[in-house]
This record gives structure tokens, C-alpha cells and sequence, in this order.
């Protein structure tokens, strides 16, 4: 497909560009590659020359993202295309992922998200939220995460003793606090310093 | 340049306004590998992010790939050339 144009002036090819596209102008990324110039009274003057091409979806460019990290850290592993998912999108990578890519406390897998997301909203121009798993980490991660929260306040229900959880990232703190938010007798609130900032469970007045 | 500073720069190229202006430094010292990132002075927040956001996604990745070869690294952001 064509992707370059010329116009009197910049302004002038682009919007040929657009016309011939039929795409407005915030779903094409432009780059010039000739300003007009030269020439005397408009007589051998060069045209102003741009390169003009439809933005990727923000699932695309999620995806080529986090493709080029993992083969940077040389993983073993498939990065499936993106997928539309309530509120945004989600990436699936299988295979033999290295602890590394995950990370303590899967550290490593929210970083790449998180700059996967940025990343993608900015060549996109689409606003929305990414969630990438490995190997389903996040998933049993968080059921894992709901269990022992639930247990906790059964037990602080019985005790009718404030327990402190270990520590854990923002993240899996949020995963607790909606997982106990419904329950009646207890109340959650988070303590301390990151990076051991955790969940207190305490129960509440009668 | 080593794996690590190529990722650094693709990292830090893939967020910013200009990516040409990205320019890494490395020097290995003792153990740790220390990769200097300097951006274009417009793009010192983007590549810092909000609350720090942004550079402490790269070093959380910069210390994965470091991981792999049994290295540490520290990634610095000069906020002058």
C-alpha cells in the first residue's frame, strides 16, 4: 500500500494522504520526510514529501512490544496476539517461561505490562488497560490470593484478633482488599513502607 | 553495548517523544554493570513516569535480563547532561 505523499507543503500532502486513506487524522502517524523547499518564485521548487501510516491498534502494538522484550531476555516462550477484554486488553504468553520473567512476587511480569500499556497507548492513541499472564501466573496467583484472604478473616472473625498479612505489592494488596470488602465483621486497611507495606485484618466494633 | 543496555534503550526508546536523543552509557564495575540512560531534556518525565512509575518498570526489567547472565546492574537517569 502506498505510504508516502507530496503536497505544496506539509499540511497539503498530509491531507491528500488522509483523503486517499479515508482515516482521520488521529488514526495515522506522520512523519515528514521533506520539508518543501528550494526553487525561485515557485520555479523548481521540491514538494514537501510525508510518510503517512494507519496507527496500530492498541492490542497490536502491545503485542510487538512485549515480543521484542522477551527476545531481549532471550525467553523461550509464545506471545499470543492481544485480546479485547472488558475494559481493555489481555496477552497470553506460554511455553517455558524462566522465573526471571515472572519475578518475585511476579515483580518482573507487572513491569513489562505496565510499559507494554504505556508503550501501546501511545502509538495507538487508544487509552486502555493491558493484563498480561504467563503461563496463567496471574490467574492462580490471585484465586491463591482470595483463599488465604478469606481464611484469614474467618479466623480473625473467630479470634476477634487483628491479623497482619505478609507483605505484598500493591497489586495483590487491592486483590485482598475486594476480596474481603463484601464480608461482614471485618475491616482491611493497608500498614507500613513499601516494599513491606501489608493487609491488616481487624474485626469490627459489635 | 550489552544486552542489557540494548534493552534499557529499547525500553526507554519505546515510551519517549524522541527516541533518537536516547543514549546509553555502561561501565562495569565490580559485580554490577551501572547503564546510564540520558533522554532529551523534554523527556525526562516521560521516561521517569508518575511517582517514578516508568524508570522503575526499566530497572525492574533491566534486572531481569541482568539476572540471566548472573549479573546485577543499576540504572541511573542523569536529570543533566
Amino acid at each position: 500500500m502506498q505510504d508516502e505523499w507530496t503536497g505544496e507543503s506539509v499540511e497539503a500532502a498530509v491531507g491528500a494522504a488522509l483523503r486517499a486513506l479515508g482515516q482521520p487524522r488521529e488514526r495515522v502517524e506522520i512523519e515528514v520526510l521533506e520539508e518543501p523547499g528550494g526553487g525561485v518564485f515557485g520555479i523548481g521548487r521540491r514538494p514537501a514529501r510525508v510518510r503517512v501510516r494507519l496507527r496500530p491498534s492498541f492490542g497490536e502494538a502491545a503485542t510487538a512490544f512485549v515480543r521484542a522484550v522477551v527476545a531481549y531476555l532471550g525467553e523461550d516462550v509464545e506471545v499470543r496476539e492481544a485480546e479485547r477484554v472488558e475494559r481493555g486488553w489481555r496477552i497470553e504468553v506460554a511455553g517455558r517461561a524462566s522465573g526471571a520473567l515472572i519475578g518475585r512476587r511476579g515483580q518482573t511480569l507487572r513491569a513489562l505490562e505496565y510499559l507494554a500499556e504505556v508503550h501501546a497507548a501511545r502509538r495507538s492513541g487508544e487509552r486502555a488497560a493491558l493484563v498480561l499472564d504467563v503461563n496463567d501466573y496471574r490467574r492462580r496467583r490471585e484465586e491463591a490470593l482470595v483463599k488465604m484472604a478469606r481464611r484469614a478473616a474467618q479466623e480473625v472473625l473467630r479470634s476477634r484478633r487483628e491479623r497482619r498479612l505478609e507483605a505484598m505489592t500493591s497489586y495483590e494488596r487491592r486483590i485482598v482488599h475486594m476480596a474481603l470488602q463484601g464480608m461482614r465483621g471485618v475491616t482491611t486497611e493497608s500498614e507500613g513502607e513499601e516494599p513491606n507495606r501489608r493487609v491488616v485484618i481487624r474485626p469490627t466494633a459489635e | 553495548m550489552s544486552r542489557i543496555g540494548d534493552l534499557v534503550a529499547f525500553l526507554a526508546r519505546s515510551v519517549v517523544d524522541q527516541p533518537d536523543a536516547v543514549r546509553i552509557r555502561e561501565t562495569a564495575r565490580d559485580e554490577v554493570l551501572e547503564v546510564e540512560l540520558q533522554v532529551a531534556k523534554d523527556d525526562l518525565g516521560k521516561v521517569i513516569g508518575r511517582q517514578g512509575r516508568t524508570i522503575q518498570a526499566i530497572r525492574q526489567l533491566a534486572k531481569a535480563a541482568a539476572a540471566r547472565q548472573n549479573r546485577r546492574v543499576r540504572v541511573e537517569v542523569p536529570d543533566r547532561p
